[in-house]
């Protein structure tokens, strides 16, 4: 994927093509605005997918880019939404500090775990993520006179969002917040992937030994991507705590971990906007089929990452690309 | 004072050859192929199926289910091998764990369609309740047949392993692959019985399991993260290090939620998380 294509000059071009808007990605931002007047009483679920698109992509940082895979990551989602919760219920409800707090305690979590993370590889390391998440979870769960255990954190109060917007019941102010903190934070990926750091971080994910053996600080990089990927987890679940008003245990549970791997997969991993196509599918998919029974949607869900697996290796962004390569001239 | 101690340390001990019979082929299966199989569990929540619906539907005796547990989970393990997981040997663990994780879901929703969400009922033989009381201390019956069962088929298989020449088979597969198949050895069909076996043993220990844990579709996920906590503990591909870890997490899961009620499961995977940093590939992990 990131071999330079044949006439580009060196790498200081390659990478300047790869930063270039396409047309493609402006009407895509554009078309973003298109629920409050499209679809203005579902902008409440406008919201829940941005959030998690958000939460995708921090994932794909890591998993799509890096190569790390974590059964875990609902943690650092975790932390931020509870850390949201609490400020807003013992210090004060103003949604942008609670905001950079949040973002901040998951960012010194992921740091603190990312020495552990850059240690180790292959199946080890898929265990110590599934661990870690599971610890928080029990830990959450048991420190119930903080988090209200199972019963999740009540009293969260959010004031109005730079004194003015009121969070209202249709989610307008909701959607808002949601897309501009996407926005924003998918400019830092955006810039982050299309940068040395980030070629490195592919290189990584390719060859390990390799990169090293070139001089490449794989376990400094590691440890970066792997901070900055928790710190933008942690913001979507300070998102989801302050548009909902609301914290459940279910935010650092097991299967918050495997819906996003699930989302990333399926949009495709290793790709800008995999993790925001897939939101968007798994998300609208999941209302409109939510008359079913919950079990039932899971059969389908694993039906489709069946499928994914077999015939979509690179998800339905790798498909679309595949298909569309023929017309744009074997641009990637 | 050391009653109790010692009833906590054979409940553990119990619950962890349990979870040891559900493990034990995930782990010869992942150590030969480096195979990622999440789905392990879900062989053994079609054994519990098999023997509720036997017992509960047809009449049959818990005893006589049990090897039809066995044969069923083996029968289907086998079945998805050579048509789905074949194609994957090569696939990242990514791919695998995904490509897994699916048929756990569907095999999810499956046990949900025909069976419900309820919890279903086990009804274990008058001669396997009620517990017997030995030196101050007492045994539950059922679970002194669980350790038993649990022993007898380690002894089994070790020796199956080590004696044999299918065990030889298999050791020399899980040990360098390449080198077996350049020795004229059908990996292929020495992977496929093992997968089979490991597969039925899976279907047995559900079987057996039933009784304690209950039945319910969750199982498949449930007990994936125990089953996964064992293997990766105990090193791929060993069956002394499965026996080892089971044993170590089992007690220190009872004891945990005997004496610190209030840290739940906090502790088990307190131990796991400790153990793999210690040493990443298991306690008698080989790479």
């Amino acid at each position: 994927m990131a071999v330079a294509a044949p006439g580009v000059a060196g790498p200081q071009q390659y990478l300047e093509n790869q930063v270039r808007w396409r047309r493609v990605e402006i009407a895509f931002w554009l078309a973003t605005v298109l629920p409050f007047i499209l679809t203005p009483t579902y902008l409440s679920l406008a919201s829940q997918i941005a959030i998690t698109a958000l939460f995708a992509v921090s994932l794909d940082l890591i998993l799509g880019y890096a190569g790390i895979v974590s059964l875990g990551h609902a943690a650092f989602f975790g932390l931020g939404a509870y850390t949201a919760g609490l400020v807003s219920k013992f210090v004060w409800g103003e949604p942008l500090t609670g905001l950079l707090i949040a973002a901040a305690v998951a960012g010194l979590v992921g740091f603190a775990t990312s020495f552990i993370i850059a240690r180790f590889r292959h199946l080890a390391l898929i265990m110590i993520t599934l661990g870690l998440g599971l610890l928080l979870h029990e830990a959450a769960n048991s420190a119930s006179w903080l988090t209200g255990g199972s019963d999740g954190l009540q009293g969260v109060d959010i004031w109005p969002l730079l004194g003015t917007f009121k969070f209202d019941l249709y989610g307008r102010t909701a959607y808002a917040y949601s897309l501009i903190v996407l926005a924003l934070l998918f400019l830092v990926a955006r810039r982050l992937i299309h940068s040395p750091f980030g070629l490195a971080l592919r290189g990584i994910r390719e060859n390990a030994v390799r990169m090293s053996a070139i001089g490449a600080a794989n376990r400094t990089h590691i440890r970066k991507v792997y901070t900055i990927a928790a710190v933008i987890a942690g913001v979507a679940g300070a998102l989801l705590a302050q548009t909902t008003e609301t914290v459940s245990l279910e935010v650092l549970s097991f299967q918050r971990s495997a819906d996003v791997l699930v989302i990333l997969i399926l949009g495709g991993a290793g790709r800008l906007y995999g993790g925001i196509l897939g939101a968007i599918i798994y998300m609208v998919a999941r209302d409109q089929l939510s008359g079913l029974n919950p079990q039932y949607w899971y059969f389908w869900i694993g039906l489709l990452l069946v499928a994914v697996v077999m015939f979509l290796p690179n998800g339905v962004l790798g498909g679309l690309a595949r298909l569309t390569r023929p017309w744009l001239g074997g641009r990637r | 004072m050391i009653g109790p101690f010692v009833g906590v340390l054979f409940d553990g001990f119990a619950y962890g050859m349990l979870l040891f019979l559900l493990s034990v082929g995930l782990s010869v299966t992942l150590g030969m192929m480096n195979f990622i199989n999440l789905a392990h569990c879900a062989f053994g929540m079609l054994g519990g199926y098999v023997t509720v619906t036997l017992m509960n539907r047809l009449g049959w005796p818990f005893l006589a289910s049990l090897p039809v547990a066995f044969v069923a989970a083996a029968a289907a393990s086998v079945l998805l091998e050579r048509t789905l997981y074949r194609r994957l040997y090569r696939a990242s663990e990514l791919d695998q764990c995904l490509f897994t994780i699916g048929i756990v879901f569907i095999s999810v929703a499956a046990a949900a369609y025909v069976y419900g969400t309820v919890q279903q009922p086990v009804q274990i033989p008058d001669y396997l309740q009620g517990s017997a009381t030995l030196a101050g201390v007492n045994f539950a019956v059922y679970r002194v047949f669980l350790v038993a069962a649990a022993l007898v088929i380690t002894l089994v298989l070790v020796a199956a392993l080590e004696w044999t020449r299918f065990g030889a088979r298999v050791r020399a597969a899980v040990d360098n692959q390449r080198m077996a198949r350049g020795l004229g050895i059908d990996v292929d069909r020495t992977f496929a019985i093992t997968f089979a076996l490991g597969g039925g043993l899976a279907g047995l220990g559900g079987a057996l399991a039933i009784a304690i844990v209950g039945l319910d579709p969750d199982f498949a996920f449930a007990y994936l993260v125990y089953v996964l906590i064992v293997v990766s503990v105990g090193g791929l591909g060993s069956i002394r290090g499965s026996f080892a870890a089971a044993a170590v997490l089992g007690i220190s899961d009872v004891a945990g939620k005997y004496y610190v009620p209030q840290l739940g499961a906090f502790l088990i995977y307190l131990v796991m998380v400790g153990l793999l940093m210690w040493r990443p590939a298991g306690l008698f992990g080989r790479r």
